[in-house]
């Protein structure tokens, strides 16, 4: 049965393969990489139906021993991450069938899209440090392609940030995997868990943590490492803007939860107090900026970056809750965000502009479409009943509970903040009347292909708000995975 | 012959940061290039140097006799340079069609500096390739 863990970096490979050789057939390309994608999220759910009923899985790559070989590893929190990603991918692949024009996919949409999924998932299943480095690098070539696909006249530039930014952050990391293989002789994350505590050079190993810290912080955009960010998702267009602001800047999140429970528990002190400070104000400044734009993509944009801050907030206070909010949070917000950016791209088409000073009155005119703007806006600024509340919720309480009362007051207030960007959005996409003299007759109809994906994604939200308990239940065993890393490392270096 | 290289890896890691940092992006491509040839040399010192057999295995089947040298590093390295080339690939032939846009590759300039969305049309009218 381990063998289940190989579909999900296969599947999307393969197709990969596929849609390169059609790509100068773009319909049955599209039509391929939805089939693609539909067969990863197949194979996603079977990985977590696996890892409920099994525990943490391993499979040794190539079948060499323990622990020189490469190993790929699903415990709960990468089987939930693998899911969500299968998921994004089939909708984005929806939307994306309509709005790609025939030049996109001639110059390689497709496999640089499935190559990145393959990429994703290979960096939540990974269970080797040096791995880890040569997913993020698949990750960064696949990003890169499809930044710089069909090369519009602006995007380039922002484009380099982007490039280059993330090239410095893979150094850092390379160095840092360097530093930790020559204190510890491995790699193999589970056998690092117990070499680290055997290290004497106290302080090498704090700078080391910290080094890869830097790196991770700058791919998961943190404070002060973000500014690559607003810089380049504004530009991509909608459906790509979705999946990357999903969840690129998640595996880095996710790369930081799985190191700091796992291997650098030792220095909580430093470590966790830096990731703490680093999470409030990664929240108040990516708000507090995102309260002066005027373009949504911009807002949303920098609302990424302050959501980061919560995930990271969870990891901070490192108490089983606190790691099944983080959790809870990572999955509600890359849904959530994906959303926004899909509504974002069809504002633009309903209103003709993404800037916020030139649309209008969408409400009357595209009444679905602001109800597909609600539900994900107001879950992220945290309303009840839907997702984004239990995960504010669920955060708050873990600082509290911890007495980390001046972290769970910021959460709170970031929250409030969001709530006015949101508004903003509302009042002046939706609400006041449109700068545009505008007939019936002219309104622009939104293909059900798009609207589709949007109110598929909106009953996500709102069904794991409601029916937040058996979420709830899953999220606090990963948790409790996390902190009590025993059983993923017996099952790493337990087997062959 | 560690102290050397440690000195080494410093000196590189120095210079690359004082050329990434210029803000001519010509330099940031020479100072990635000596990074990663630093981090390189970082990862080999790390795993141990020592003067002993190549890590070759003569018949299948036998260990060798004498002790030989860790082959994990220099396989580490091996990936990582091959993965450096394609960055490097990729960083250059991005520089020069943002060169045959922008005219320029300082970081300065306002084309750099301006965070403006750009194409605010969207996706479906791509602005004109100037190159």
């Amino acid at each position: 049965m381990t063998q289940v863990l190989i579909f999900p970096i296969l599947v999307p490979l393969a197709f990969a393969i596929y849609t390169g050789c059609f790509r100068h057939h773009p319909s049955h390309s599209s039509s391929a990489a939805i089939a693609g994608a539909l067969i990863h999220l197949a194979s996603a759910g079977w990985l977590l139906s696996v890892v409920t009923t099994q525990g943490v899985v391993v499979l040794w790559v190539g079948s060499w021993p323990s622990p020189a070989g490469i190993c790929l590893v699903a415990d709960l929190l990468s089987a939930v991450l693998v899911l969500v990603t299968a998921f994004l991918h089939v909708v984005v692949m929806i939307y994306t069938r309509f709005d790609t024009t025939h030049e996109q996919i001639r110059s390689g949409f497709h496999p640089f899209m499935q190559m990145l999924t393959a990429a994703i998932c290979g960096a939540f299943l990974t269970g080797d440090l040096f791995n880890l480095y040569v997913w993020f690098e698949v990750m960064l070539m696949a990003s890169f392609g499809i930044m710089v696909m069909d090369h519009p006249a602006a995007r380039l530039p922002n484009a380099v940030k982007y490039v280059t930014l993330n090239i410095v952050a893979t150094l850092f990391l390379l160095t840092g995997i360097g530093l930790v293989y020559g204190l510890t002789g491995t790699l193999n994350l589970a056998d690092l868990h117990e070499k680290i505590v055997l290290v004497e050079n106290d302080g090498l190993l704090a700078g080391t943590s910290l080094l890869l810290m830097t790196a991770f912080g700058i791919k998961s955009a943190l404070f002060p490492l973000f500014f690559w960010l607003p810089a380049a998702y504004p530009t991509l267009p909608p459906g790509v803007a979705a999946f990357f602001g999903g969840l690129l800047t998640k595996v880095g999140v996710y790369a930081l939860i799985r190191l700091f429970t796992l291997v650098f528990v030792t220095h909580p002190h430093i470590t966790h107090t830096i990731l703490m400070i680093a999470a409030g104000l990664t929240m108040l400044s990516g708000v507090v900026t995102a309260a002066s734009q005027m373009d949504i993509r911009r807002i949303l944009s920098f609302h990424i970056i302050s959501q980061v801050g919560y995930m990271i907030l969870g990891l901070a206070v490192l108490t089983p809750l606190a790691l099944a909010a983080a959790l809870i949070y990572m999955v509600h917000n890359i849904i959530a965000k994906a959303t926004l950016f899909l509504v974002g791209g069809l504002i633009q088409r309903a209103g003709g502009s993404f800037h916020l000073t030139q649309v209008g009155s969408l409400y009357q005119t595209h009444g679905l479409l602001s109800v597909g703007f609600f539900i994900p806006a107001f879950a992220l600024a945290g309303l009840p009943p839907l997702s984004g509340f239990w995960a504010k919720l669920l955060i708050i309480y873990a600082c509290l509970e911890s007495r980390h009362y001046g972290a769970a007051a910021l959460a709170a207030f970031v929250g409030l903040l969001t709530l006015f960007s949101m508004v903003k959005i509302w009042m002046e996409a939706f609400w006041k009347p449109s700068p545009q003299k505008q007939t019936a007759s002219e309104t622009r109809v939104l293909s059900p292909w798009m609207m589709g994906p949007v109110l598929g994604l909106c009953l996500m939200i709102v069904l794991m708000g409601i029916f937040i308990e058996p979420v709830f239940h899953l999220a606090l065993t990963a948790g409790e995975q996390l902190v009590d890393p025993a059983a993923y490392v017996a099952a790493v270096t337990g087997g062959k | 012959m560690e102290h050397l290289l440690a000195l080494t890896v410093g000196i590189l890691f120095s210079g690359a940061l004082f050329l990434m940092l210029s803000g001519e992006l010509v330099r940031f491509v020479f100072g990635f290039v000596l990074m990663g040839n630093a981090v390189n040399l970082l990862i080999f010192t790390a795993g141990r140097l020592s003067f002993v057999a190549p890590p070759l295995i003569g018949k299948p089947g036998t260990a060798p006799a004498t002790p030989v040298a860790n082959a994990l590093p220099q396989a580490l390295i091996l990936t990582a340079i091959v993965i450096s080339f394609a960055m490097t690939l990729f960083l250059l032939i991005l520089l020069y069609r943002t060169y045959a846009q922008t005219r320029t590759l300082n970081t300065r300039q306002a084309d750099f500096l301006s965070e403006s969305a750009g194409d605010d049309t969207g996706a479906d009218t791509p602005e004109k390739d100037h190159s």
